[in-house]
């Protein structure tokens, strides 16, 4: 039996990669993304910025003088083999810190695990909000700095004063809710509930003529209409196809979308679709000297100078400064130090901003409204003049009322009503 | 091409002049064509517009805010300078650009072109330059403005454009340039749209009485932007009763001619998921149906198709000259036939021969070939969707009553599906291979005693089904992802066809596929995706249960013996 687990700890380290008895001199770091399965399309992508980063700061000397290295994982799209993975690389990898995760389900799956073991996970993808744990840290956007900002701006002159609303999403946790957010923010903006029609289909829904011609109808009703597309993954190829053929122009029926960005729509053959929409806190388009260097460096790591950079890349290039920086600042690897260090933590980031860690495990992040180009680039019609702080809970939704995320004194607590210490 | 148009403000130029203007290369350029046209009627219908104008006009463009960007666009097109065409048609494909001095510049290939003299520039730095912005609101306006001035072009295509364009953003305006371009106009469908879009701009800024015969002829149409634009009229609060009340009825008539429209959409929606189903399910039809084995890597010859239309594309773009570009989809037809038709032998050689009469041992199998085959194709093009592009014949759409797209990539599926059909039924009715192919599903020893080599049927059936697969993923391509995934979407749904259609049977599964897509469209609106599903699935699974061998059950000894 104990034979047994030595040979397949052999093997897991083989397969990582490890040199054994190498451990003492390094710093392992666990990359927990999809390189298999469904989610492999996207989560690929990350595992390779980090391994990028990792050999970016090895490059210039390692960290507290020793190397970094990456313990990659492959958990296969599979939710479940998620939180098994997860467990391997905090209790027998013991990893310092896991950067990963792409949908929500899988966040949701692991989170119980770096609860229990107190590990540290960097989680870099947009998502619904409505959570702070603290054994994560969320580098992506919360609902407030972007699915809030790109409706605003759809309701502003700019956008086209839209005042009807399809809020067309895939069957899943993150779209229901940000689109009860939405439909909770854009009623108390004063449109009326015949002015928002919400619609769902299922995960890699492959025929849109229905939906498709239902917007086409929905929008025939005297009103400027838009659609909010919380659409996930691969369906939304066909459904951008069908809009295309169908003939319906970004200039009469705006899409703002969520989840497409520059590598989903490596994809789709964009003539079609100039002027559709997409809220991020980054785009390759940015013009800066950070992002400037960043794609540069994403080129050369790459070796493939027609590969896009995205958002979530941005937010694991911030996220992996931040933590290198409170490593630094520390002095250590220790979950509890790093954690205090990483609140506060300053990263000049791609986005061209300066983005801080708050105390409530989100960043502070510019929001950016892009247009889809003719070349797969976005261009950049709209973005805040400062970062916008996010809000783990929605101020919007009832059951969201008067609660915190704060983990510094008096409150240390991610979902609470009343501070944990008082004088 | 040196488009001197500066020298015409003196008046409107000589035929030699317009004939230099338009020799050369770019001749076929539409917009510089109907920009002569245009111009010449422009020319002799109103005074030459102020120079200057022109110039500050095109300088605003370059202003950092869009509105004021939107203001220039807006007074640009009513100025009537026919190279406003040029420069709002450079401004909306993105090729208007800035120069660090201010200057506006109008790219054409790798050149810079002067849009206030139409020289070409060699002394800026095309790093410099930065691209024009705009966003939706100023491609509102940009069509709008288009539109009025494209109205005379010579291309009927972008007559039509035009008029459509001034449908979806009427303005007051616009009713005294559509008299004009209507009294010119030679072709009875573009006319028709100039009408519509003349009642349209009438109801807006007309008389009394045009404005209700406007309401009367926008009654007769069904079209949704129409009917957007009488919701807005009848909602206005200063609108005349009677008008009101014209619009209303104007208004009925439209919704009563939408409801019909949307039962044809329904129908011709259901057709058109049947075919996919359809497409994807033949090949299964005949490897599951006619064969007897559980394919799961079925699903990924379909995938493995769709690569073989990614690969030809990719060849044509690299080896071919452009404008062949178009064509690689039938090239690719016979080459994803081929492709997924091999490995189908291939497979059924090494791996299917060895579990014939053990259908649970074939479905591991041929679920962990299926594995095999995704991760394969992850290795070699990357996990990330590959872009199929629709040849320009298969982009678009057409409009045949009003108020809902025919879109041409859906007609294209709908034909080949019935002609890889039909070719399949000549096959298997009319073919020595297709005789002996269901000679030896029928009775192998039997067949095997009258000399036919039943393996090599075997190998070659299989591969027969393979390949129509390898066809459909060229089709799907079309209309969706090619990703490694791409087969895991169609599997059940072609199972399901199959098993409802009656296993065994060729007219079972057209008949399934069609009434599967179209309940399942006229469910959707009602139900929704999810639950439309849903109601499909249990009502399958109901009627297997009181019909187990499916709509077309094949009768005879053969089949009460494997039973």
């Amino acid at each position: 039996m104990l034979k047994k687990t030595w040979y397949a700890l052999i093997a897991i380290a083989v397969i990582a990669g490890v040199p054994i008895g190498a451990t003492a001199q390094t710093i392992k770091i666990g990359v927990l993304h999809s390189l298999s399965g469904t989610m492999a399309i996207s989560e690929t992508t990350l595992k390779d910025t980090i391994l990028m980063m990792v050999d970016d700061i090895n490059k210039k000397g390692g960290l507290l003088g020793k190397k970094v290295e990456a313990v990659v994982v492959d958990p296969a799209s599979n939710w479940p083999l998620f939180a098994e993975k997860a467990r391997d690389l905090l209790s027998k990898e013991k990893v310092a810190v896991v950067f990963g995760c792409w949908t929500s389900v899988s966040r949701k799956s692991v989170l119980p695990v770096f609860e229990e073991l107190n590990g540290l996970l960097f989680y870099p993808v947009q998502y619904e909000g409505e959570e702070s744990s603290n054994n994560v840290f969320y580098t992506g956007a919360a609902p407030n700095q972007q699915a809030i900002p790109a409706v605003e701006y759809l309701m502003g002159p700019e956008g086209g004063s839209v005042k009807r609303w399809v809020l067309e999403g895939t069957d899943y946790v993150y779209p229901r809710t940000t689109n009860k957010i939405l439909e909770a923010f854009l009623k108390v903006k004063g449109v009326a509930p015949e002015d928002i029609k919400i619609n769902y289909t299922p995960f890699g829904h492959s025929d849109w003529q229905t939906e498709v011609a239902a917007i086409k109808s929905f929008a025939s009703a005297g009103k400027k209409t838009a659609v909010v597309s919380t659409i996930n993954g691969d369906a939304n190829v066909p459904f951008y196809k069908e809009l295309a053929n169908a003939g319906i122009k970004a200039s009469d029926i705006p899409v703002v979308a969520f989840s497409v960005g520059e590598e989903e729509l490596a994809g789709i053959d964009t003539k079609n679709l100039v002027g559709h929409l997409a809220a991020w806190n980054y785009f390759q388009s940015v013009k800066s000297p950070t992002n400037e260097g960043f794609i540069k460096e994403w080129h050369d790591f790459i070796k493939n100078p027609k590969r896009v950079t995205n958002d979530p890349m941005e937010a694991h290039y911030i996220g992996f400064k931040m933590w290198a920086h409170a490593v630094e600042q520390a002095g250590t690897t220790d979950v509890d130090a790093v954690r205090q260090a990483v609140y506060g933590q300053k990263v000049k980031a791609p986005s061209g901003f300066v983005e801080v860690m708050n105390t409530n495990h989100h960043l502070s992040k510019p929001v950016m409204i892009g247009e889809i180009q003719a070349n797969g680039q976005f261009d950049i019609v709209w973005q805040t003049k400062e970062t916008i702080k996010a809000d783990a809970w929605s101020p919007y939704l009832a059951e969201d009322k008067g609660k915190v995320a704060d983990w510094s004194y008096p409150w240390v607590c991610g979902n609470c009503t009343a501070p944990k210490y008082t004088d | 091409m040196p488009l001197t148009h500066h020298r015409w403000r003196d008046g409107p130029p000589s035929p030699a002049l317009r004939e230099r203007v338009l020799s050369g290369a770019e001749r076929v350029r539409v917009g510089v064509v109907g920009l002569a046209a245009i111009l010449l009627f422009l020319l002799a219908a109103a005074p030459p517009a102020h120079a200057d104008d022109f110039t500050t006009l095109v300088s605003a463009l370059g202003a950092d805010s869009f509105s004021e960007k939107e203001q220039a666009v807006i007074a640009l097109g009513k100025l009537g300078d026919g190279r406003a065409i040029l420069v709002l048609t450079a401004l909306k494909d993105g090729r208007l650009l800035k120069a660090p001095d201010g200057r506006i510049l109008i790219a054409r290939g790798a050149k810079t072109i002067d849009p206030l003299s139409g020289t070409e520039l060699s002394d800026v730095a095309a790093d410099a330059l930065d691209r024009i912005r705009v966003n939706n609101r100023l491609r509102g306006a940009l069509e709008g403005a288009l539109g009025e001035l494209t109205l005379f072009s010579v291309d009927p295509a972008a007559r039509y454009a035009a008029a459509q364009d001034a449908l979806r953003h009427p303005s007051p305006g616009q009713a005294a340039l559509l008299e004009k371009a209507i009294a010119a106009e030679k072709q009875p469908d573009i006319r028709a749209a100039m009408e519509q879009s003349l009642s349209a701009a009438r109801l807006l800024s007309g008389s009394r009485e045009e404005q209700l015969a406007a309401l009367r002829t926008l009654g007769t149409t069904t079209d949704p932007q129409i009917k957007n634009l009488l919701d807005q009229f009848r909602a206005a609060p200063d609108t005349d009763p009677e008008l009101r009340k014209a619009a209303e009825t104007a208004l009925s008539s439209i919704e009563n001619r939408l409801w019909l429209v949307g039962l044809a959409a329904n129908l011709f929606h259901g057709i058109s998921l049947g075919s996919v189903l359809l497409l994807a399910a033949i090949g299964l039809a005949i490897t599951f149906g006619v064969m007897g084995v559980i394919n799961m890597a079925h699903g990924e010859m379909i995938m493995l198709g769709a690569y073989a239309a990614y690969v030809c594309q990719q060849l044509f773009r690299e080896f071919l000259p452009a404008s062949w570009i178009d064509g690689y989809l039938v090239a690719a037809i016979p080459v994803a036939f081929l492709f997924a038709g091999a490995v189908g032998v291939a497979l059924e050689r090494s791996v299917i021969r060895f579990l014939y009469g053990r259908p649970l041992e074939t479905l591991l199998a041929t679920w962990g070939v299926s594995l095999i085959l995704q991760q394969m194709v992850r290795s070699i093009f990357g996990s990330p969707n590959r872009e199929v592009s629709n040849p320009s014949w298969m982009t678009g759409g057409f409009d045949p009553i009003g108020g809902f797209t025919v879109t041409w990539n859906r007609v294209g599926i709908i034909i080949f599906c019935l002609a890889v059909l039909g070719a399949l039924a000549l096959i298997l009715n009319r073919t020595s291979f297709g005789l002996h192919m269901r000679a030896v599903t029928q009775n192998r020893p039997m067949a095997s005693v009258m000399g036919i080599r039943t393996a090599r049927v075997d190998a070659l059936t299989f591969g027969l089904g393979s390949g129509i697969a390898g066809m459909a993923g060229v089709a799907l391509s079309q209309i969706g992802n090619v990703s490694p995934n791409l087969g895991t979407i169609y599997i059940v749904d072609s199972f399901l066809v199959v098993v409802f259609g009656g296993v065994g049977n060729l007219l079972g599964t057209f008949v399934g596929a069609l009434s599967l897509g179209i309940v399942n469209k006229f469910l959707e609106p009602v139900a929704g995706a999810i639950l439309g599903k849903i109601v499909v699935l249990v009502a399958i699974i109901l009627f297997i249960q009181r019909r187990p061998r499916g709509l077309f059950a094949l009768k005879g000894r053969t089949v009460e013996a494997e039973a």
